[in-house]
This record gives C-alpha cells, sequence and structure tokens, in this order.
C-alpha cells in the first residue's frame, strides 16, 4: 500500500460508493473494498492498468477524464478521489468542479511544486526541476498543471471549497512537526480532502 | 479441414436437440405450443452447477459456437477463438452453452420447421419473435439443463441484446453479464439498413411471400443481397482497404489504394465484377444464401429493429437495470459504425445511473463491428482476466 493510500483510506467511510479517478491498476480500490466494504468504480484510459483491474475484479470504465465526467449523476458518489493526477489533467478547475458535483466529498493528492528542492532546483540550476519523484523532462512530461500547497489553498479560497483536511507528506510520506510547520516549502506530497461548502450547496 | 484437431479445440461436437411442450406465450400475444430447440455445450458442468455461461449468437450466428463437427469441416464454431481449452471462455472450467435461437434456421423450431398444426412448412406464418421471447426461451433451457444461475451470459451485438434482456427479467439468475459490439436499440440508420436487406428478400420472384419451399425454390438472390448489404455494415473502411489493398500493398502505396484492387488486373469497361472487393461480396453473400434461411432473416432483423428495454420504463434504461443484480462488462470497438462505441456508452450510462458495478473497454480495432468475433489481443487478453476472476469465485464459493 502506498503510504498516501493509507492516509486517504482513514477517510473513507465503510460501505461507501467511491468513485476513483485515474484509478491504475485498481489497488486502492481493492483495498478500500476488503478492509471496507466499499462499493467502487474506477476510471482509467492505460490498457495494461484497466487489464490489472479485471484481475482484482475492480469494475473500472475506460475514460479520458479530459473528455468529462458527463456520464456520471450528481451527488452519485460518496466520496470521489483524484491521486496524483490534477496535474496532469487539461482543466484541472474543471475537473475540480465536477469532482464537486459528482462527490459529496472529494480527496485530491498532487506533487508539491512549492517544494525547496524544485524551488532550489530553477533557482540555482535556472531549469525546470527533474527528480526521481518527478523524472520527466519539460518537453515530455504529462504533468502539465503544477501548482503549489499555497496556490491549491488559494483556488479552495476562491471557489468556495471547503477544506475538511490538509495534509502535507515528503516523498517517504512521513509527516512531521516540521512539514506542517512550512507545507508550502517542505512537503514533497499534498492530500486534501474538501467537500463544495454547505451555503453554496443550498444556494445551489 | 482440419488434419488434427488442434489442442485448444474442444474437439469434435454433436449437437442435441431439445423438446419443449410448454406453450411459450409471445411478446406480440402469440403462441408457439411446442418448439424445439437445438443445443451444444462444452466442458463439464460442476456438481455445484455453478459454472455454466450462455453464449448468445446475433444474427446469423447458432448453435455451433465452438469445435468442429466432422473433421471434413472446412471451419470451427464461429466464435472458436474464443472458446476452448486454454482460451479465454475455458472449457477446462467453465460448462458452456449455446443454442440456436427460436425462429432460427440450424435446427431450433422457425420458419423452416414443419408446423405439426397444418403439415407443411410454417413459412411467413412462424410468429414474429422478440430478444425477450429467445431469452424466456433459453431460461427454459437453463431449467432443464439444470441450471439456476448463470456464471455468465455473453454475447455480442444481437448477442448481447440478449444478454442485456438476460440481466433484466432475470436478475436472480446471472452473476455477470458481458456484452460486446451492442447498442441499448438501432437508430434509424441501423433499421434503415435492416429494411434494404428485408426489401431484397420479399422482391426476390423467388420469394412467393415467404413460401418459396412449397414453390421449390429459394429467393437465393434476395439473401445474397441482404446478406452483402449486411456485411458491408459490418466491415470498417479500413478493414477493406486492407483486406482489398493488398496488391498496392507491395508497391508500398496502401494509404493511396483505399482497397481498390482488381480482380482481373485491368478495368473491365462493362457492368460485370471490376474489384475484389465486389468479388468477396458476392461470394459471401452467394454462400450465405445457400444455407440462411430467408423467413429467418427476416425475422432476425425484426427482433433487432423491435429491441428496446426502456420501453417498459418511460424510455429510460437505467430504470429497466433497476434489479439487475449482476456485474457488467462491456465491450465496444472503434471502428465500429453499426454500433459505435458511443451506443455502448449510453448502456455504460445508463448502468452507471443504476448504481451497478459496471467494467467498459473501447478496444481499438480496425476490424469494425466484426471485430467481437475476432482474435483482438487485447479484447482477448481482457475477456481471459475478467472471466479468470469469475473463474476464482466459483471455486471460493464452492470451498
Amino acid at each position: 500500500m502506498r503510504p498516501d493510500l493509507d492516509i486517504i483510506q482513514k477517510w473513507i467511510e465503510p460501505g461507501s460508493r467511491v468513485l476513483d479517478l485515474g484509478c491504475g491498476d485498481g489497488a486502492l480500490l481493492a483495498y478500500l473494498r476488503d478492509k471496507k466494504q466499499i462499493h467502487g468504480i474506477g476510471l482509467e484510459i492505460d490498457n495494461q492498468k484497466i487489464n490489472g483491474c479485471l484481475d482484482k475484479g475492480i469494475s473500472v470504465i475506460q475514460q479520458d477524464l479530459n473528455k468529462g465526467l458527463q456520464n456520471f449523476e450528481s451527488q452519485s458518489f460518496d466520496t470521489v478521489l483524484l491521486t496524483q493526477t490534477l496535474q496532469a489533467v487539461h482543466f484541472p478547475d474543471k475537473l475540480v468542479d465536477e469532482m464537486l458535483r459528482i462527490g459529496k466529498n472529494c480527496i485530491v493528492t498532487f506533487p508539491n511544486f512549492g517544494n525547496w528542492k524544485s524551488r532550489a532546483y530553477l533557482a540555482f540550476k535556472g531549469r525546470m526541476p527533474v527528480s526521481d519523484f518527478m523524472p520527466y523532462e519539460w518537453y515530455d512530461t504529462p504533468n502539465i498543471h503544477f501548482c503549489t500547497v499555497k496556490d491549491f489553498d488559494e483556488f479552495c479560497r476562491s471557489r468556495d471549497i471547503d477544506v475538511i483536511t490538509r495534509t502535507v507528506v515528503d516523498i517517504k510520506h512521513r509527516d512531521s512537526w516540521i512539514i506542517r510547520a512550512f507545507p508550502n516549502l517542505l512537503s514533497e506530497i499534498a492530500i486534501y480532502h474538501f467537500s463544495r461548502k454547505p451555503a453554496r450547496t443550498e444556494a445551489a | 479441414m482440419p488434419d488434427v484437431l488442434p489442442e485448444n479445440s474442444v474437439g469434435l461436437v454433436t449437437p442435441q436437440l431439445y423438446h419443449f411442450d410448454e406453450p411459450l406465450t409471445l411478446r406480440s400475444g402469440k403462441e408457439l405450443k411446442a418448439y424445439d430447440l437445438m443445443v451444444e455445450t462444452y466442458g463439464e458442468l460442476n456438481a455445484e452447477r455453478s459454472n455454466a455461461i450462455l453464449i448468445c449468437h446475433a444474427l446469423s450466428g447458432d448453435h455451433h459456437a465452438a469445435g468442429y463437427h466432422s473433421m471434413d469441416d472446412r471451419k470451427p464454431g464461429w466464435w472458436d477463438v474464443a472458446i476452448g481449452p486454454g482460451k479465454p471462455i475455458d472449457t477446462n472450467h467453465f460448462y458452456v452453452v449455446c443454442l440456436n435461437n427460436l425462429g432460427g434456421c440450424a435446427g431450433s423450431t422457425g420458419p423452416a420447421s414443419i408446423n405439426p398444426e397444418t403439415g407443411t412448412w410454417y413459412g411467413p406464418d412462424f410468429p414474429v419473435v422478440t430478444v425477450r421471447d429467445w431469452v424466456n426461451s433459453q431460461a427454459r433451457l437453463a431449467d432443464r439443463l439444470g441450471i439456476d444461475k448463470w456464471a455468465a451470459v455473453i454475447g455480442g451485438s444481437l448477442g448481447g441484446m440478449q444478454v442485456m434482456r438476460w440481466s433484466i427479467s432475470y436478475p436472480e439468475r446471472v452473476r455477470h453479464a458481458i456484452m460486446m459490439a451492442v447498442a441499448p436499440k438501432l437508430s434509424a440508420q441501423n433499421i434503415a439498413f435492416n429494411e434494404v436487406a428485408r426489401q431484397s428478400i420479399t422482391a426476390d420472384p423467388d420469394f412467393h411471400a415467404g413460401r418459396y419451399r412449397e414453390h421449390n425454390t429459394l429467393p437465393k438472390r434476395g439473401v445474397m443481397l441482404a446478406r452483402m448489404v449486411g456485411h458491408i455494415t459490418y466491415l470498417s473502411d479500413s478493414a477493406m482497404r486492407e483486406k482489398f489493398g493488398k496488391v498496392s500493398e507491395q508497391l508500398k502505396q496502401a494509404s493511396l489504394n483505399l482497397g481498390r484492387d482488381l480482380r482481373a488486373g485491368k478495368l473491365s469497361f462493362g457492368f460485370d465484377v471490376d474489384f475484389q472487393v465486389e468479388s468477396y461480396l458476392h461470394y459471401q453473400g452467394e454462400r450465405f444464401s445457400e444455407t440462411f434461411d430467408a423467413n429467418t432473416y427476416l425475422l432476425m432483423t425484426k427482433a433487432l429493429d423491435y429491441f428496446d428495454p426502456s420501453v417498459d420504463f418511460d424510455g429510460d434504461l437505467s430504470k429497466a437495470f433497476a434489479n439487475s443484480d449482476c456485474r457488467f462488462m462491456l465491450v465496444s470497438f472503434s471502428t465500429d459504425w453499426r454500433f459505435p462505441p458511443e451506443r455502448t456508452q449510453e448502456i455504460v450510462t445508463a448502468l452507471l445511473k443504476a448504481g451497478k458495478q459496471v467494467s467498459y473497454l473501447d478496444i481499438e480495432a480496425d476490424q469494425g463491428h466484426d471485430a467481437f468475433l475476432l482474435p483482438v489481443p487485447r479484447y482477448m487478453q481482457a475477456l481471459t482476466t475478467y472471466l479468470d476472476r469469475v473463474k476464482l469465485e466459483i471455486s471460493n464459493n464452492a470451498a
């Protein structure tokens, strides 16, 4: 179990309905099914990863997140997940809106581009950061919308998104007081649990 | 014509005729007092009777899905690529059942059968049967075979429609519903092609209002034309370019040839066959017209046209699935223009709306609608993986 997934699973209600966008080989959904008896559906585009889902008995829909989620009813899932994919979609803002429409609550994880290593790489080398964690060159990276913890905080604030929990960890998913004290500088992975602010839901 | 049967073949198989005496009330309100179903089975039914898979055939299929009837057979059953020991539908683990549907012409009661009330062929008097009627008759066959619940019901195209009907009409009898190249109902374009096929048959002077057998003839010309137009809709433009563009492929001009290979190497400047594609369609149509009953063809196209499970639910397909209790797996093929991926996705969306467990694969394949019958590697892999999981379920439940 990937450590970020271990953090996420604590926020999932037993027996709930979970939609995992970019579900990979279905490892998280399989874990949640076995541990929490959830009713899960995954979305994935990659053929071999889809086969991994089928192998685990996970329901998986071959669908491109960039083409929208119109085939999902509003508020039809308890939790909508998006792990390590936000930075790779064409319109992260539209996707988050869709997640909030479909799910009662949402979980997003993304690599924090505000981490000191990225800053130092750019500041001292003058080149786009390449690391073991983000191993792509600027021209071939699937990660087209990097953001920082501060950016996402502001994004949530400006959109009436109610952040239930924000967890920031390093690449080994260790949580420590020092990372919590300087999240935007020290964390490598940000994990947000959020929902639409109630007032907005009533207005809509 | 295999000299030796391939190791992963179900081998030589013998179909079996099942007679049913209990009258079957059809959707039209008419009744079939008694009928026969021609059935083939492969593999062994386990002690728990939990490993049975039903295969539903499409428009021109029949009960002969796998293996050979004799060592003289030119080709094995219609879905031999997927059914056999070690194949996706693994007969070492599953008990596979396939039948010729009512109204068919391969042994089950249909227009070419003798009507016991008149002593002559049913012909045009054979009642119009629908997908629902087929599934009801299949359920009776399941009763006869002692199968309370299918491990899976699988079918493509018109066969997929039967799978859908099973999940709606008999939710307690299906564990997994697997459908390929399927649509929730036909579009006007689909119906239009079917009507051209029907007109080809009924306009044949040898049709005799469906009583051609009394006239000692067969409307072969009409069936051939119907098959030709049908066949075009089963193939994609890219499949045709590939199939009939071999000459230029040698000239490394495949993209310019568009599948326009000539039959005799030059134009005839007449109205005879010039291109390979024409010759191919003639050959396929002629062969089909020799074996397939014209009245059956009319019936099958009507069953397609009438299929619409949402009709009892104010047009809302998701409501039709409300009671379905199985897991669903749907597959579409990128170049299928008869039932394009978007049509299959309509079913996926309805299933999601109904809150069902559904998997869906959109397979890149050049072969058009026909791809569901072909060993497209990723399609076969997905089917294998999915059914391996079903095997595991069966053995876990038995333990």
